[in-house]
């Protein structure tokens, strides 16, 4: 993707791609531009939206906006590194699956179908209920979750690839599994694996912050999107905002990605509608 | 055999193996724990003697594929065994829930299906216009959107500022029909916004792809009016696709009440479930997992049936 694709992106693209890149700023940065710290108690518990407080106080006396620029760089990051785990691990197997076949297909294969049988959230609470709640345990039953379907669009991807002549000549020559597998199929189904990726991160963002809404998540005293919701929900009932902020920049960060994914795909398959 | 029958005695031993396949992962996901369950619940300082007792008590003591067949045996006569948390009949426990989360589903369905099929019709029959790009973003956005984000502005608007619905979906035992509608009308109208924006891409985009076939472009030629095309002539060949992301929509249903009750305080399976994960009460998450991936099964394969059965083409075998 060049600078001059982008200046032919249709509006709702450039708006998506302008949100990540201010949400990645905010990441990155989050130490500086926060004005606080991130579990630091700084007043009253619920103070009203004021001039020290931009955006109030939470449940505990926490800076909001602190605590928003906070959450977004730890949901952000754990999000990332979940969504890094399992294409590395779908993608690996789903291409090991299609270039060696056989009886390692067959039974990654089968394994895949029937993790997938099983609805996804349902997957990730029995899986939490019996090893526990944490930050390590939450990223990788979400890995595990999503490489099944990265594994079914890495394998599905790479089995049109392998029946390639340079494929077969590749493997005539004699090179191994890794080289066929790095440097034949790899780059041949990177397309589609790349715009996987962002709709994958959708997924996973969501899912991380609903298990943390739940409180079965990012415990607490650690920011994050999902469960700042859940503490300040209360205030819903007085009429108060402030709960809405996090959800709706969860909600403001997937509809940015999915308007750039939309754009990509559309451009990839030449549609026209 | 006529083929129909054949596909369905096909797809139903599938299931019913997909189903078998569940339950064991259900029940072995404890078995990957390092230990056991003994001591993940009771700690390290527990005694050898509770130790003893509360594996007995849980038939711990037994091998595992004793425990597996016990637990399908049990769970297939509606017996769950007893939850940790309160000692309680876990198939007492789940009964009364597990209707008020179907009452939910279906209130939600009833709703979302036709709006879904009547809004997609128009923007394919619309296609390109105002009204088309509107519902594309418009759909776009909600598909991002989470459900307690949705259900909260719904909460803050037409509960607590304009005082319409109560913000708390419990209408106890023996409400009238009327009193249970208006009671859970919030949640059920916060799933109707999440399911119906899939539901409705997917019958645009169905119908779209037919437009382009050359049959299509027939129906136009000889001068039937856009109506006509679409109803008469797409819309057949379409519901395949459409019956297909409908299940799978009403299988989301089920699960994703799960948030939606938590919001609304709602005594459904999908709040018990979220209450039992918080107090590592397993057994109880078994149940309930093996009642919601049964119900899942059952609506694709109710998917699959259907879809045989509306496509004359599948009905021929080849």
């Amino acid at each position: 993707m060049t600078l001059t694709d982008i200046k032919t992106a249709p509006p709702t693209a450039l708006f998506g791609i302008a949100v990540i890149a201010l949400y990645i700023l905010v990441a990155l940065f989050a130490p500086l531009i926060a004005p606080f710290g991130e579990t630091e108690i700084v007043g009253m518990e619920f103070e009203p939206w004021s001039g020290a407080y931009p955006l109030g106080t939470d449940n505990l006396g926490r800076d909001v906006v602190s605590r928003l620029i906070w959450g977004t760089r730890n949901s952000l990051g754990i999000a990332l590194a979940t969504t890094v785990l399992a294409f590395g691990a779908g993608a690996g197997l789903g291409l090991l699956a299609a270039v060696t076949g056989g009886w390692i297909d067959q039974l990654l294969s089968r394994l895949v179908d029937m993790l997938i049988a099983i609805p996804a959230l349902l997957f990730a609470l029995l899986l939490l209920s019996i090893y526990g709640t944490g930050i390590v345990n939450l990223v990788i039953v979400i890995a595990v979750i999503e490489a099944t379907r990265v594994f079914r669009l890495a394998r599905a991807v790479a089995m049109d690839v392998v029946v390639m002549d340079y494929v077969e000549a590749a493997r005539l020559r004699g090179e191994g599994l890794g080289w066929l597998m790095r440097r034949e199929i790899l780059p041949n189904a990177a397309a589609p694996l790349i715009a996987e990726f962002g709709l994958r991160f959708c997924f996973v963002f969501l899912a991380i912050s609903a298990l943390s809404f739940l409180g079965l998540g990012i415990q607490p005293p650690t920011a994050d999107l999902g469960s700042m919701v859940r503490d300040n929900a209360a205030l819903i009932t007085f009429g108060d905002i402030t709960p809405l902020l996090p959800a709706a920049a969860i909600a403001l960060l997937t509809v940015a990605i999915n308007f750039v994914v939309d754009w990509v795909l559309h451009r990839a398959s030449g549609l026209k509608d | 055999m006529h083929p129909l029958l054949r596909m369905t005695v096909q797809r139903l031993a599938f299931g019913l193996l997909t189903l078998f396949a569940i339950s064991l992962f259900i029940f072995l996901a404890i078995e990957l724990l390092p230990g056991d369950l003994t001591e993940e619940i009771l700690g390290q300082s527990a005694t050898p003697e509770t130790v003893a007792a509360f594996r007995r008590e849980l038939g711990l003591d037994q091998p595992a594929h004793l425990r597996y067949l016990d637990w399908l045996g049990g769970a297939l006569t509606g017996d769950f065994g007893t939850s940790l948390a309160n000692g309680r009949e876990i198939g007492e426990l789940l009964a009364a829930r597990f209707g008020n989360t179907l009452f939910l589903a279906a209130y939600a369905a009833a709703i979302s299906v036709p709006l879904a099929l009547f809004l997609g019709l128009l923007a394919a029959l619309y296609r390109g216009s105002w009204f088309d790009r509107f519902v594309n973003v418009a759909t776009l956005s909600s598909i991002s959107f989470p459900e307690y984000f949705v259900a909260y502005i719904l909460l803050l608007f037409l509960s607590v500022k304009w005082g319409l619905f109560p913000s708390i979906a419990d209408f106890g035992s023996g409400a009238d029909l009327g009193t249970m509608l208006y009671r859970t009308f919030l949640p059920a109208l916060t799933l109707v916004l999440v399911v119906t924006a899939h539901m409705m891409r997917m019958t645009r985009a169905a119908i779209i792809n037919l437009l382009a076939q050359p049959y299509i472009e027939m129906a136009r030629l000889k001068g039937a009016s856009p109506a006509r095309v679409i109803l008469r002539h797409a819309l057949p060949n379409a519901l395949s696709p459409i019956i297909n992301v409908v299940a799978l929509n009403l299988a989301y249903l089920i699960t994703g009440v799960v948030i939606v009750e938590v919001v609304f305080v709602f005594p459904g399976l999908g709040q018990l479930m979220v209450d039992s994960v918080a107090k590592r009460d397993i057994p109880v998450v078994q149940a309930a997992c093996l009642i919601f991936a049964g119900i899942y099964i059952l609506l694709n394969l109710a998917a699959d049936l259907l879809a045989i059965a509306t496509n004359p083409r599948l009905m021929h075998g080849k």
